[in-house]
């Protein structure tokens, strides 16, 4: 039987939850305007006061906030409440461009765990389960916001944080934990070492795994799930808007429900800013409404998906949001086609190869060439040319049918592929527009 | 009685065959023999080595993906028709050859040895010793 942590809410009427929503963001868009005179400046410029918000049919009149805004105002520009009140920080890894500092009142961090702890309990967690946090700690939300939310079900919290795959495996075994929660590559990662020490899904107590923090397909879930022995939910989130848990998957595993009472999401169009109706494809926009000391208004992610309200047999009212297909600042529009490159990771999992490619794209003529350079894997490799070429045209072919346009497929050494920092780089646009 | 033949990937760009040589004549691993097999690309090097273990080990540590394939190798006389003799023994039993390559030799000796790349490993090994033609072991290549 489906469980809840807090079932009031999260299977509330959509006018219960429309109307914490209104309650809500009349108080919020006050609070902004009286304590962050940044946003506040936004609003008087767009001709807004907080009398022009009456209800959630008002969100499309305030201003958005953007990556932007954040560099503007670094470090403490934003804050919403005086810093004797702020009780903890926390910041992003700052791979693209500067860091984002986020605040917490005790209560943010209370509405947060509370979100995480949600997630936990549509995984399976009751006070009965041991949590193993193998997110790092520290700055990153992921290990602290995990950690809290376990706290609040009541389950047995072991902060493991990121590294060390020895110990984390004997923890698992030796105390038996029965949820995971850490990166998808992480655990994918986790599985592969489990599985070369000659465990099975059987020697393995975990049954459930919540991850989080980076995008992952379809494929890597059905392939942690078989390794690992366990069923695999996702988490959404970011630093901006707390950290995971803005939105968490159930036992559907089909879309993640969003907080709805503490963040309205909206879908829009990122060129011309309009509100999309519902079930469109477009850039996820999320408003907090009762985070006090860190307050997003209209907070563009640049995260690429669709809402559904479709009815969940979970019993969670939440509205869902499918997996973000991609950033729009990731999205490559070649030859008139939109490209995303998660699209493409999820055709190379799918044909055995792994994710590690190159995407590159010139003009020759005209026209757009799209190049893209996979990894050769051991797995993939044979004696055999007719055997390669005969995956290669598989592949090739499994590329057209995502993305709708011709791709010229070229394999390459493994490692060839160029990493800065850790991070591949996965697009070269040669294109001079 | 199988000769394991070692497969590299390599890619289809100047200097990337000299690179992999490289390593081996760093380490000391002398090729008995080589087949280059190449596409658009990548191309694929099989090698016939006297310490398979050593070589592949060296390949890894260079980075290298490579793959141990079963080979038969045969003795063929060193005269014209010796590689015929063989060819019609597979011909008669119907064996598919997916590429064939030679090993090297003594140029004193009467002898030249053939790498074949079957299907059915067993049938052709079977087929050639039928025919009174010696099949090769990984132990002899460093004798021959």
């Amino acid at each position: 039987m489906e469980k809840y942590f807090q079932k009031d809410v999260e299977c509330a009427s959509r006018e219960e939850i429309l109307d914490i929503q209104n309650k809500k963001l009349v108080e919020q868009v006050k609070h902004v305007w009286e304590n962050v005179p940044y946003y506040r400046a936004k609003m008087e410029k767009a001709g807004v006061t907080p009398d022009d918000i009456k209800s959630v049919d008002d969100l499309h009149k305030l201003p958005f906030m953007s990556k932007k805004d954040l560099r503007e105002t670094y470090p403490d520009g934003l804050l919403g409440v005086p810093k004797e009140d702020v009780v903890r920080i926390h910041s992003t890894s700052g791979t693209t461009g500067k860091r984002v500092i986020a605040y917490y009142s005790q209560g943010d961090l209370d509405l947060w765990e509370d979100c995480c702890a949600r997630a936990l309990v549509a995984a399976g967690a009751t006070k009965e389960d041991v949590v193993q946090v193998s997110y790092g700690y520290g700055l990153f939300t992921g290990g602290l916001g995990l950690d809290g939310g376990s706290r609040k079900v009541g389950c047995m919290t072991v902060p493991m944080s990121s590294g060390n795959t020895e110990r984390q495996i004997m923890f698992i075994q030796d105390l038996n934990a029965s949820i995971i929660c850490c990166t998808p590559s992480y655990a994918a990662y986790l599985g592969e070492s489990m599985k070369e020490m000659g465990l099975t899904p059987k020697d393995i107590p975990l049954k459930a795994g919540i991850f989080g923090a980076e995008a992952w397909s379809e494929e890597m879930r059905k392939s942690i799930e078989e390794t690992l022995g366990i069923k695999a939910f996702d988490i959404y989130g970011l630093t901006e808007l707390s950290g995971p848990g803005v939105a968490y998957e159930c036992s559907e595993q089909h879309g993640m429900h969003i907080n709805e009472d503490h963040f309205i999401a909206e879908i829009i169009d990122p060129e011309t800013l309009e509100v999309l109706p519902e079930g469109s494809q477009g850039e996820l926009v999320f408003t907090a409404i009762d985070k006090k000391a860190f307050p997003m208004m209209r907070y563009r992610t640049r995260d690429i998906c669709m809402l559904s309200r479709e009815k969940c047999s979970c019993g969670r009212t939440f509205v869902r949001m499918a997996k973000p297909m991609g950033r729009s600042d990731d999205m490559l529009i070649i030859r008139g086609v939109n490209v995303f490159p998660s699209q493409i990771e999820t055709v190379l999992l799918e044909h055995g190869y792994q994710a590690n490619y190159q995407i590159i794209v010139d003009r020759v003529n005209n026209t757009d060439t799209f190049d893209i350079h996979v990894e050769m894997t051991p797995e993939m490799f044979t004696d055999n040319v007719s055997d390669i070429t005969k995956a290669q045209n598989e592949l090739m072919q499994g590329l057209v049918n995502m993305l709708g346009i011709k791709a010229k497929v070229t394999l390459v050494a493994p490692k060839s592929i160029t990493r800065s920092e850790g991070k591949a780089v996965r697009v070269i646009d040669k294109r001079k527009i | 009685m199988s000769v394991k033949q070692i497969s590299i990937f390599l890619e289809n760009k100047p200097g990337k065959m000299c690179e992999m040589t490289e390593v081996l004549a760093e380490r000391g691993i002398n090729m008995r023999g080589l087949s280059l097999a190449e596409t658009e690309g990548f191309g694929i090097v099989r090698i016939i080595v006297d310490d398979v273990y050593e070589a592949t080990t060296v390949l890894k540590d260079g980075g290298y993906i490579n793959k141990l394939t079963s080979v038969v190798v045969a003795e063929i006389p060193d005269v014209p028709g010796g590689l015929n003799q063989i060819l019609k023994v597979f011909a008669g039993e119907n064996i598919n050859l997916a590429y064939m390559y030679a090993l090297s030799t003594d140029s004193s000796s009467d002898k030249a040895y053939m790498v074949f790349r079957v299907d059915d490993h067993k049938a052709a090994q079977a087929a050639l010793t039928r025919a009174g033609i010696r099949v090769v072991s990984q132990e002899d290549i460093a004798t021959l």
